[in-house]
C-alpha cells in the first residue's frame, strides 16, 4: 500500500530513488565538511538548513511532477522574459552572499535570497524546448541555429556580466543539447562552437592560425551545405574572435584570469589561485582508494579545503570515501544521466523530449565541470554540483527540473 | 525524416550515451589516477600540508663549582615562535603581537628582516608569563604563533661570575658558515664569552625537531603530531669546575663598589682556578632572552669597560712583584745563593754605565741578602742581580716561564703577556739594537713588560709548589699538564718564601693588612706604571697563604687600578679572599673581621697579632711613609 503511494508519488521511482540518494549523500558530506578542527558557524548546522531545504525541495517536485506538459509548454515564454528581467535586475540591485561573495548573483527579498540565475536556465530550457519543438524540420542550416543561440545568449550574456563564468557554462550546455536532440547534425554543432574554440586557440598564434586554415577549407569543401553567407560569416566571426581575444582577457577579473592560468599549471601561483586545486588534489589523492573515512578527512578538518560545503563537496567525498566512493558516486550520477536519455528517447511529444535532454545538458555541464575541477581537469569555476552541494535555491530548482523531468517522461499524449 | 521519429530519437540516445560514457570515463580515469596511482604522492603532501616542524631546544648542561653549588642552570622560560606563512601574514602576525610582546616597530622590522621560507621566526625568546597566558588563551586571534617551552639560563651569583661564565647570544651569521658550528641553525643560542663560550659544545646538546600540526590558517591544532619527535633533543652535559663559587661571590662582595681590578685565586695544588673576578663587573642574566638595546649599549659604551675581563685580557705592568720572578731565575740560574750579599750596598741608588740608578729610597737599603731584598723591594740589589743574569739569559728563561704566551687557561679570550722573547724585540718596536742595561729594567718589572693578573698568578704557584707550574684551569678533573719549571732548591724555595714572609711579618709594609688569626700570608706588594695617570699607579698584591707552618693552600693576586698602595688596596684582597677559602677548607666559622687592620679598626682584640699598633697610630696606614711612587725614570717600585 505505501510503497504503492510511493510509486505514485514518485512517477519515475528508478530516477527518484537515486536523487533522493545522492541528497541524502550530499547531507551527511555537508555535516561532514562542518566537522572542522575549528569549528566555523559558515558550515556548522550547514547540513540542517540542507535539510530543511530538501523538505522544500521535495514539495516543489510533488508539485512541479502534477503540472501538464501544456501548462509549461504555456508558461514557456513569460518565464523566461521574466527570468531574463530578473538576471538583468541582478546586475543592478544584485547582492554576494555566502561563498559566491564576489559574484552579485543573488536577490534579496528579505525574508529569502535567491539566485534568479537557476529559474534562468529551467526557463531558457522551457523556451528553447518550445521553440525547437514547434519547428517542422530538423535545423540542418546553421542560419536555423540563430534564433536559439539567441535565446541562450541573452541570460548568457547577462551571467557573464555578472560575472558567473559557471553559469555561463550551464547555458552553453543547455543550448548545445537542445540543439542535438532538435536533430542538428553534429558538424552543424561544432561550426557552431568554432568561434568560441577559436577564442580559445587564439591564445597561442600559430595554433590559431592552422585552426583557422582547416576551418576555411572545411568550409569550402563543404561549400554545397552552407549557404555563402553563413560560410563568411563563420570566417568573420572566428576572425573576430581570434581578434578580441586579447581585450576580452584583459577585460577579465584578476582571480578570473588567474583560475584559468593555474588550471595549465597549478603551481604559479601556489599560495592564491593555485590554492584551491592544489588542496582539493591534496585531499581527493590523500583519500587513496578506500578514504580516511566519514568525517575523518584532514585535509578538510583543518581547513586547508576552499568551499567545502558548496563547490568543493566533492573533494571531501574523495577524501572521506577513496576512489570508491568518488566511482560510486559517478557511477550514480551517470546513472541519472542515462535514465534522462532514455526518457527523452521514450517521450514522442518532441517539447518533451527537449525539456528532459534539456536538463540532462544542464546537470551533464554542472557534473562534469565541478568534479573535473576537483582533480584539475577544468578551470575551476564557481558552479555547484546538483544535489550534493550545499545551497537553498539550487537545491530546489533541481528537484524543480527532476519533477519536470518525470512528468514529461511519463506523461501519456 | 522528422526528428520525433523513433528511429531518428533512438540514434541520437545512442550518440547521447557514448558521450555521457566519454565524459563519465574520462572522470573516473582521472580520479583513478590521482586517487590510486599517485595516491601516496598526495598523502604525503597532505601531511606535509598541515606538518610545521619547529626546533625543539636541548636544555644546556648545569655548570657546577667545586662544592656542587650551580653556577648556572636552567628555568622553564617560554619562546614565542611565528609559523613559516607568506610574508604578509607574518607582518599582520607580529602587528597584533606588538602590543602584547611590546614589540617596537624597529623590532618588528627586524624580524621582518630574519623571515626564512621553512623556518619558524623566533618572536621573543623569553616571554613574560602573562603575554604567554594571553596568548593561549586568545589562540584563535592569533594564527601561526606557538609558544615552546624553553629552558633558559640562569646564573646564580650572576655579577659575580659574570667573567667566568660567560653568557649565551643567538648564533650569528659568520659563525653558521664556520666550521666550529656546523650543524647549528639559525636562532639557537650559543655561548658567546667565558666557559660557556669555552665548552660550548659539551653544554649545547642537540637541538630537537618537533612536528606540530596546523590548520590552514596556520592555527596549532596539535602540539605533538601523533606523538612524533622525529628528533628528541640530546641535553647539554653538565660542567664541573675548580671555581669556589662562595669565595667568588666574597671576593665580589670584598671589592670595593667603585673600583676596577682583578682578583685570581689558584689552587697551587693543581693549578685549579678556584676565583676568577674582574671589576666592574655585569649580570649575564641581563642577556638572558636578549639584552635590550638599551642595557647592551650601557655595557659597551662604559668607559670602565665591564665586560673586559681584566684576569685574562688586563695587561699591566707587573712592577715589583715581578723582582721575585727575577730572583727565581737567578736562583735556576745559580748566579746567586739565597745568603749572598751584592756587592754595592744599596745607599739611595748606583751608577751605572755614567748614569745613576736610584732605588725607590733614598736613604738606602744598606747590605741585603735575597730575602731581604725582596722584603724591602731594593732596587739596587735587583740591578746588579739582572747584570749578573744577563740580558739574554733573562729574555731565554721569562720566555721558558711563558711570560709573552697565554698560560693556557681554558677561557677564549686569555691575551698573552708582553715580554721581549729576544733581542730583535727592541729594533722591531723601538727600532735600537739594546744595550745589556736594559736587563736593569726587566729586573725590576719595568720596561717592556705586561702580564695578566692570571698570569702572575700562574708564576706564584710555582712558588707555592716545588717550583713547577700547572696550567690554570676551571673545568675541574684531567691532568692539567705542567707548563713549565723553575729548577729551584728546596732552599732556593724557602729563600723566596722567606723574602715574602717578611712583607707581611711585623714590620712589614703589608703587615697589619695582611695579618691573620689563623693563617699566614705571605707575598709581594707592587706598583704599577699606569699609562693613563702617572700619578695613581696600579696597586699589585701577589701571594699565598696557608696554616701557619704549612705549605701555601692558596695563592691569590689582586690588582686594583689606580690603587696606588699595593699594601693598601691590594694585599687586604688577597688576605681576606685566602681567609675566607681556609676557613670554610679547615671548618672554622668565616668572619667578616678578618685582618688585623680590620679588627684594630672595629676594636676587636686580636690576641694572635703579634705586633701591635702604638697607640694612636692608624695602623692600616703604617709604613704609609715610606713609601714612594716609582722613581722615574729609571727607578723601581715596591
Amino acid at each position: 500500500m505505501i510503497r504503492a503511494l510511493l510509486r505514485r508519488w514518485a512517477v519515475d521511482p528508478p530516477l527518484v530513488t537515486a536523487l533522493l540518494l545522492l541528497s541524502a549523500f550530499g547531507i551527511a558530506m555537508i555535516y561532514s565538511a562542518g566537522v572542522l578542527e575549528t569549528p566555523s558557524p559558515v558550515t556548522e548546522g550547514a547540513w540542517l538548513r540542507q535539510v530543511a531545504w530538501l523538505g522544500l525541495a521535495l514539495v516543489g517536485f510533488t508539485v512541479a511532477s502534477r503540472i501538464p506538459a501544456r501548462w509549461y509548454e504555456w508558461v514557456a515564454v513569460p518565464a523566461y522574459v521574466f527570468s531574463t528581467i530578473l538576471l538583468a535586475a541582478t546586475l543592478v540591485v544584485g547582492t554576494g552572499a555566502g561563498t559566491a561573495e564576489g559574484v552579485e548573483s543573488f536577490i534579496d527579498l528579505g525574508f529569502i535570497r535567491f539566485q534568479p540565475v537557476e529559474i534562468a536556465k529551467l526557463a531558457t530550457i522551457l523556451v528553447l524546448a518550445r521553440y525547437l519543438g514547434s519547428r517542422a524540420e530538423e535545423p540542418t542550416q546553421l542560419r536555423r541555429l540563430v534564433a536559439p543561440a539567441l535565446l541562450a545568449g541573452v541570460p548568457l550574456g547577462l551571467v557573464v556580466l555578472q560575472p558567473d563564468l559557471g553559469s555561463a557554462q550551464a547555458f552553453i550546455g543547455i543550448l548545445f543539447a537542445t540543439l542535438y536532440w532538435a536533430g542538428t547534425p553534429v558538424w552543424l554543432l561544432v561550426l557552431l562552437a568554432s568561434p568560441g574554440l577559436g577564442l580559445i586557440l587564439s591564445f597561442d598564434t600559430l595554433l590559431w592560425s592552422g585552426y583557422f586554415v582547416v576551418l576555411v577549407v572545411y568550409l569550402y569543401i563543404n561549400r554545397y551545405r552552407l549557404f555563402l553567407v553563413e560560410s563568411v560569416a563563420l570566417v568573420l566571426t572566428n576572425l573576430a574572435a581570434g581578434t578580441v581575444a586579447q581585450p576580452l582577457w584583459n577585460s577579465l577579473a584578476r582571480y578570473q584570469q588567474n583560475r584559468i592560468l593555474v588550471f595549465l599549471d597549478p603551481n604559479v601561483d601556489p599560495r592564491g589561485a593555485g590554492y584551491q586545486i592544489i588542496q582539493s588534489l591534496v585531499a581527493i589523492g590523500s583519500g587513496g582508494l578506500a578514504g580516511k573515512g566519514f568525517t575523518l578527512g584532514t585535509q578538510k578538518q583543518l581547513d586547508f579545503l576552499p568551499e567545502q560545503h558548496t563547490d568543493f563537496i566533492f573533494a571531501v567525498i574523495g577524501e572521506e570515501w577513496g576512489f570508491l566512493g568518488t566511482a560510486v558516486t559517478i557511477l550514480a550520477f551517470g546513472f541519472v544521466l542515462a535514465r534522462l536519455v532514455k526518457l527523452s528517447q521514450d517521450s514522442a511529444d518532441p517539447f518533451a523530449g527537449l525539456v528532459i535532454f534539456g536538463i540532462f545538458g544542464l546537470w551533464l555541464v554542472h557534473i562534469f565541470v565541478n568534479i573535473g575541477m576537483t582533480v584539475g581537469l577544468v578551470p575551476i569555476t564557481g558552479i555547484p554540483l546538483p544535489f550534493l552541494s550545499y545551497g537553498g535555491t539550487f537545491l530546489l530548482m533541481s528537484w524543480l527540473a527532476a519533477g519536470l523531468v518525470v512528468r514529461l517522461g511519463h506523461e501519456e499524449p | 525524416m522528422k526528428a520525433t521519429h523513433p528511429h531518428r530519437r533512438r540514434d541520437r540516445a545512442r550518440g547521447a550515451l557514448v558521450g555521457l560514457a566519454v565524459v563519465l570515463g574520462l572522470l573516473l580515469v582521472q580520479f583513478f589516477r590521482v586517487q590510486v596511482v599517485r595516491s601516496s604522492e598526495y598523502m604525503l603532501r597532505s601531511e606535509e600540508n598541515r606538518l610545521r616542524q619547529v626546533p625543539l631546544p636541548a636544555p644546556r648542561g648545569t655548570i657546577f663549582d667545586r662544592n656542587g653549588h650551580i653556577i648556572a642552570d636552567n628555568v622553564p622560560g617560554y619562546a614565542v615562535y611565528v609559523l613559516p606563512a607568506p610574508l604578509d601574514s607574518i607582518r599582520h602576525t607580529l602587528e597584533r603581537l606588538q602590543p602584547t610582546l611590546s614589540l617596537s616597530d624597529a623590532r618588528v622590522a627586524f624580524l621582518m628582516s630574519r623571515v626564512q621560507r621553512h623556518r619558524p621566526l623566533l618572536v621573543d625568546l623569553d616571554a613574560p608569563i602573562e603575554a604567554v597566558a594571553f596568548l593561549q588563551e586568545h589562540r584563535g586571534d592569533f594564527p601561526g604563533v606557538y609558544i615552546e617551552m624553553q629552558p633558559k639560563r640562569r646564573y646564580h651569583e650572576g655579577r659575580a661570575v659574570s667573567h667566568v661564565v660567560g653568557y649565551l647570544s643567538e648564533i650569528t651569521a659568520e659563525e653558521l658558515e664556520s666550521e666550529r658550528f656546523q650543524g647549528y641553525e639559525p636562532g639557537q643560542l650559543v655561548g658567546r664569552t667565558g666557559i660557556e663560550r669555552q665548552y660550548e659544545e659539551l653544554l649545547q646538546g642537540r637541538q630537537g625537531v618537533r612536528n606540530l600540526e596546523v590548520d590552514a590558517s596556520g592555527r596549532v591544532v596539535d602540539q605533538d603530531f601523533q606523538g612524533r619527535v622525529t628528533n628528541p633533543a640530546v641535553p647539554g652535559e653538565d660542567l664541573r669546575l675548580n671555581l669556589d663559587l662562595e669565595l667568588q661571590a666574597w671576593i665580589d662582595h670584598i671589592f670595593p663598589d667603585s673600583a676596577r681590578g682583578a682578583v685570581v685565586a689558584l689552587d697551587p695544588s693543581d693549578g685549579g682556578i678556584l676565583a676568577l673576578y674582574s671589576a666592574p663587573t655585569y649580570d649575564p642574566n641581563d642577556f638572558v632572552g636578549g639584552i635590550d638595546a638599551d642595557t647592551w649599549a650601557a655595557l659597551n659604551g662604559d668607559p670602565r669597560k665591564p665586560l673586559l675581563n681584566r684576569t685574562v685580557m688586563g695587561r699591566y705592568a707587573p712592577a715589583s712583584t715581578w723582582k721575585v720572578a727575577t730572583a727565581g731565575i737567578a736562583l735556576d740560574l745559580g748566579v746567586v745563593t739565597p745568603e749572598e750579599h751584592m756587592p754595592i750596598p744599596c745607599t739611595g741608588g748606583m751608577w751605572h754605565n755614567g748614569l745613576y740608578r736610584r732605588c725607590w729610597k733614598p736613604e738606602g737599603h744598606g747590605s741585603l741578602d735575597l730575602a731581604g731584598a725582596i722584603a724591602h723591594s731594593c732596587n739596587v740589589y735587583f740591578y746588579q742581580l739582572g747584570l749578573r743574569i744577563g740580558l739574554d739569559n733573562m729574555l731565554r728563561r721569562a720566555t721558558d716561564l711563558g711570560f709573552n704566551r697565554e698560560c693556557g687557561v681554558d677561557l677564549p679570550q686569555e691575551l698573552p703577556g708582553r715580554f721581549p722573547a729576544d733581542r730583535q724585540f727592541w729594533v722591531d718596536v723601538f727600532g735600537y739594537e739594546p744595550l745589556e742595561g736594559e736587563v736593569l729594567s726587566l729586573a725590576l718589572g719595568q720596561g717592556p713588560n705586561d702580564q695578566t693578573p692570571l698570569k702572575m698568578a700562574q708564576f706564584y704557584v710555582a712558588l707555592a709548589r716545588d717550583g713547577s707550574a700547572p696550567a690554570p684551569r676551571l673545568r675541574a678533573g684531567g691532568d692539567p699538564g705542567h707548563a713549565w719549571r723553575l729548577d729551584l732548591s728546596r732552599g732556593a724555595i724557602e729563600a723566596l718564601r722567606e723574602g715574602l714572609r717578611q712583607v707581611t711579618a711585623p714590620g712589614g709594609t703589608a703587615y697589619y693588612s695582611t695579618a691573620l688569626e689563623y693563617w699566614e700570608v705571605i707575598g709581594k706588594t707592587g706598583t704599577g706604571q699606569n699609562p693613563q695617570d702617572p700619578d695613581r699607579p696600579h696597586a699589585w698584591f701577589a701571594g699565598m697563604a696557608g696554616p701557619r707552618g704549612g705549605e701555601p693552600e692558596i695563592v691569590v693576586v689582586a690588582l686594583v687600578e689606580f690603587g696606588e698602595s699595593g699594601s693598601a688596596a691590594a694585599a687586604p684582597l688577597v688576605a681576606k679572599a685566602a681567609d675566607f677559602y681556609l676557613r670554610r677548607k679547615h671548618g672554622i666559622p668565616v668572619d667578616t673581621i678578618q685582618t688585623l687592620a680590620e679588627h684594630i679598626r672595629a676594636g676587636r682584640p686580636a690576641p694572635w697579632a703579634r705586633e701591635r699598633p702604638t697607640p694612636g697610630e692608624e695602623p692600616g696606614l703604617r709604613g704609609r711613609p715610606t713609601e714612594t711612587r716609582p722613581a722615574r725614570p729609571v727607578g723601581g717600585g715596591r
